[in-house]
């Protein structure tokens, strides 16, 4: 019975998402404030219906309630209680369900944080905010639903796929999920103010947090899913350009883009309808990674049960959203006022340079990722575009990211004086190029150019911020003075650098990481030594271990540098008891320049195994500097200029000759 | 009506991939290209992995029952199937012919000194025409080839034990019987 509610829950969800898509938007026209007040109501209805059904599916879970299909597919009374509660979002239907309640979530956020917004605006992004919902609801209810029975009841479940059974991957879903959404938020802004034809810098300021947010979740949820390719697959590599990865990482690019266009279009009034184009693609690209993930259409590792009529929904879905916006912004975007003129070498040339570098490099991810299904619809055969190509693409675009990363947040709005960018950024070029070409001496590189490129540029980024630094803390005294700017509307500055630091850490991960990596793929008995990059791995042998729901064989390593001990490695090969394919768990000794990394890969008898043994330096920076990204996001948002914001976006609004906005509450 | 038509460039892209993806729909990408099972493998004329001078052509594989490996250093899923082709090259059960596939010369041999050969022969398609021609769509995938070079059988996607016990043996069999 209970899971019925679940169900009948999500019916009263849908029934509500229409009533929020239709009523605050007709109100929004007739003027009727009691219809677009009702826009906050219906949103906090949707969530907490949302919330019953995910609450039931997860006391499904907990209870072993092996009646309910997704459960008795993916559920096991012997998994651990906190990769029960990860199991309901571990596949197809759950993860649905988890989306559609993430939606309401972000809803609720914005009916909570948006006193200060016309309640015209607030009627018309919490409407598309529902059309959204109703999309997600009709696709759950329709194709997908997590509540079906099954009779007779299984008396054991089939299990959470063994490898999403790790701590990583149980938040990783939830992470990446509020980045999609979250991209809804700005997606809905750009409608409504499209709708509203009110593009202002006021409407800019306003899903300029939002939009900062999500892709914060977004970029944490790329790095724990990357983190969590790295240890748990037990190959060592941190990104695999599989097509779902592909899917985060287009919305990310996108997003990336959009954070900084939206910047100019607060700032300058500048680049109105690319932002707007841009905030449509962003939630297109989570949208397609979506139907890419579930349809079938592409071979992945990752790939849900995939199921045409699923598919066709899907694909229904994407023409209604994506087209229909699409749409609208040809309809209306020919009408958007240009913003303040600037000069070639201003922050704005070099702002709209980045986000062209940033789109060209989404459009080739996105080419090389449907590559093989244009080939196959034109009938030219069957193509798989591998590591080697996006590798290739990734060289060609990000170092002018990287360069042009540094002379743009030096240089001015509007009209930045060359001389004076030669002049600062002179001791930064300098140095870069000396670490870059040093990097190239035998001692280090021995003229491998790929490291010194991305020494030379990681510094650069680096140095270049500094410089800025400097420049902004030079008439303020000591950290007194640093921390008056910091608490007194710097924090969308820190937060820029930090992030940027980020970037030039990144940088420097995937440089070392790539060009000084060594790994062996040895066969050893115990007692041998394996030496690799200076460290000595002595094989002590493997023992059976048992855990919760599987078995193991665990190795052990005693590793020594010089003589002295480091570390004592214990990886894992776990077979589950359900799901009998054996399961790698990596062992690693973490540092933060090197890791060293033992998988046990087969028995070959005797107590012999084959192993392979991983030196990986700098990779921690690789997710370090993906981590410093977030967190200058994080303190972006947390600016002054946003709480204050109320007044100001008044004033706009009232200049910007828009009848005067009905305070809702 | 130009002003339009500059705005609409998004549109008539996502168009575009819209119609694609509608296709892809209909198409399975792990789906056997009934075609090519029954017709003869490609004519090609390609160097060996081990040696750039070595040219191996399409009637340099005929005479015996064999497995064609489409495999990359690249790939990850090649990565987690080789332990199981060393043991079956091992087993004699069947020769294993490798295609190198857009590879580079250096890495390949490396992974083969490290994880072991098992490949009889190794050709080394380094612009991935002949994989084209064989209709690869990614990376492993095997062929079941008989003695006149004949396709019986195609699988993508990583080969286990199971699959090659259950249903590659007994065809090769069944080939090794008739021919």
């Amino acid at each position: 019975m209970i899971p019925e509610l679940g169900h009948f829950a999500l019916i009263l969800s849908l029934c509500l998402a229409v009533t929020q898509a239709v009523v605050p938007l007709v109100g929004s026209y007739t003027r009727t404030t009691s219809w677009m007040a009702a826009s906050r109501t219906l949103a906090w209805g949707q969530f907490v219906f949302l919330s019953i059904s995910l609450i039931i599916l997860t006391n499904a879970f907990l209870a072993n309630d092996f009646s309910v299909i997704y459960v008795a597919q993916h559920g096991n009374t012997k998994l651990p209680d906190m990769y029960k509660i990860s199991a309901v979002w571990g596949a197809h239907e759950g993860s649905l369900l988890l989306w559609a309640f993430l939606l309401a979530a972000w809803s609720v956020a914005i009916a909570s944080f948006s006193r200060n917004l016309p309640l015209e605006m607030v009627s018309r992004v919490l409407s598309v905010m529902g059309m959204i919902s109703i999309g997600f609801l009709l696709f759950m209810l329709l194709t997908s639903n997590p509540f079906d029975r099954t009779f007779p009841v299984p008396f054991e479940g089939g299990e959470l796929n063994p490898m999403l059974q790790d701590l990583g991957l149980a938040i990783h879903p939830p992470m990446l999920y509020m980045g999609y959404v979250g991209f809804s938020v700005a997606f809905a802004f750009a409608i409504a103010a499209l709708l509203g034809g009110r593009l202002d810098a006021s409407w800019a300021r306003w899903s300029r947090p939002w939009t900062t947010v999500a892709w914060v979740f977004l970029t944490l949820g790329i790095v724990l899913g990357s983190w969590w390719a790295y240890y748990e697959l037990g190959w060592g590599g941190w990104w695999f350009w599989d097509p779902v990865e592909n899917a985060s990482f287009l919305p990310w690019l996108v997003g990336t883009a959009l954070i900084h266009s939206l910047a100019v279009t607060e700032k300058r009034g500048a680049f109105k309808s690319w932002t707007v184009l841009l905030a449509i693609s962003a939630f297109s690209l989570s949208l397609l990674g979506t139907f890419l993930v579930r349809s079938g259409v592409l071979t992945s590792v990752h790939s849900f049960a995939s199921d045409p009529a699923r598919g066709v929904f899907i694909l229904i879905f994407l023409l209604v959203v994506i087209g229909g916006s699409l749409l609208l912004y040809t309809w209306r975007a020919p009408y958007i006022s240009g913003g303040g003129r600037f000069d070639l070498i201003s922050r704005e040339t070099f702002l709209l340079g980045n986000n062209l570098l940033l789109s060209v490099f989404a459009a080739l991810v996105l080419l090389g990722t449907l590559a093989p299904l244009i080939y196959d619809a034109l009938e030219l055969g069957k193509i798989s575009v591998g590591f080697p190509w996006f590798n290739k693409m990734f060289l060609l675009t990000t170092p002018f990211l990287a360069l042009l990363m540094g002379i743009g947040s030096l240089s001015r709005w509007k009209h930045a004086e060359p001389s004076l960018l030669v002049k600062q950024l002179r001791v930064a070029f300098v140095i870069s190029l000396l670490f870059g070409l040093l990097s190239l001496l035998p001692v280090f590189s021995g003229g491998n150019w790929l490291v010194g490129l991305g020494m030379g540029l990681a510094m650069w980024v680096a140095t270049a911020h500094l410089v800025n630094l400097r420049d902004r803390l030079k008439h303020k005294h000591g950290f007194a003075g640093f921390w008056v700017d910091f608490k007194s509307g710097g924090r969308s500055y820190y937060g820029m650098l930090l992030a940027h630091l980020g970037v030039a850490v990144f940088i420097v991960g995937i440089t070392m990481v790539s060009n000084f990596g060594y790994e062996n793929d040895v066969r050893m008995s115990p007692g041998d030594v394996s030496e690799i990059a200076g460290h000595e791995f002595l094989f002590e042998g493997v023992n059976q271990i048992a855990g919760p729901n599987y078995n193991a064989n665990r190795g052990r390593f005693q590793v020594t540098k010089d003589g002295e001990h480091i570390a004592t490695l214990e990886p894992e090969k776990r077979t589950y008891f359900v799901q009998t394919r054996p399961m790698t768990e990596a062992a690693i000794d973490w540092g933060f320049t090197r890791d060293l990394y033992v998988s046990l890969g087969e028995p070959l008898g005797g107590g012999d195994w084959s192993l392979r043994l991983y030196y990986k330096p700098y990779v921690r920076w690789i997710w370090l500097g993906g981590v410093l990204m977030g967190l200058g996001g994080i303190l972006a948002i947390t600016d002054r200029r946003y709480r204050t914001a109320r007044v100001r976006s008044a004033e706009a609004v009232n200049t910007a000759g828009v009848a005067p906005a009905v305070s809702g509450r | 009506m130009n002003r339009y038509l500059r705005y609409s460039i998004p549109l008539f892209i996502f168009a575009i991939i819209a119609a694609f993806l509608f296709k892809g729909l209909g198409l399975n990408p792990r789906e056997i290209p009934s075609p090519l099972i029954g017709k003869p493998i490609p004519e090609f004329s390609l160097p060996t992995v081990e040696n750039a001078e070595t040219i191996v052509n399409k009637v340099d594989l005929n005479g015996k029952v064999y497995l064609l490996n489409v495999w990359a250093t690249w790939c990850v899923s090649c990565r987690a199937e080789h332990e199981t082709l060393v043991r079956l090259s091992r087993s004699g059960k069947v020769d294993i012919v490798g295609l190198n596939w857009k590879d580079e010369r250096d890495k390949a041999q490396a992974w083969l000194r490290q994880l072991g050969d098992p490949y009889t022969i190794n050709i080394f398609d380094k612009k991935g025409r002949t994989a084209i021609d064989l209709g690869v769509y990614g990376a492993p995938e095997t062929f079941l080839v008989d003695s006149k070079g004949i396709i019986h059988y195609k699988h993508a996607g990583p080969m286990t034990m199971t699959l090659f016990n259950e249903t590659l043996l007994p065809m090769i069999e069944d080939l090794k019987h008739k021919g």
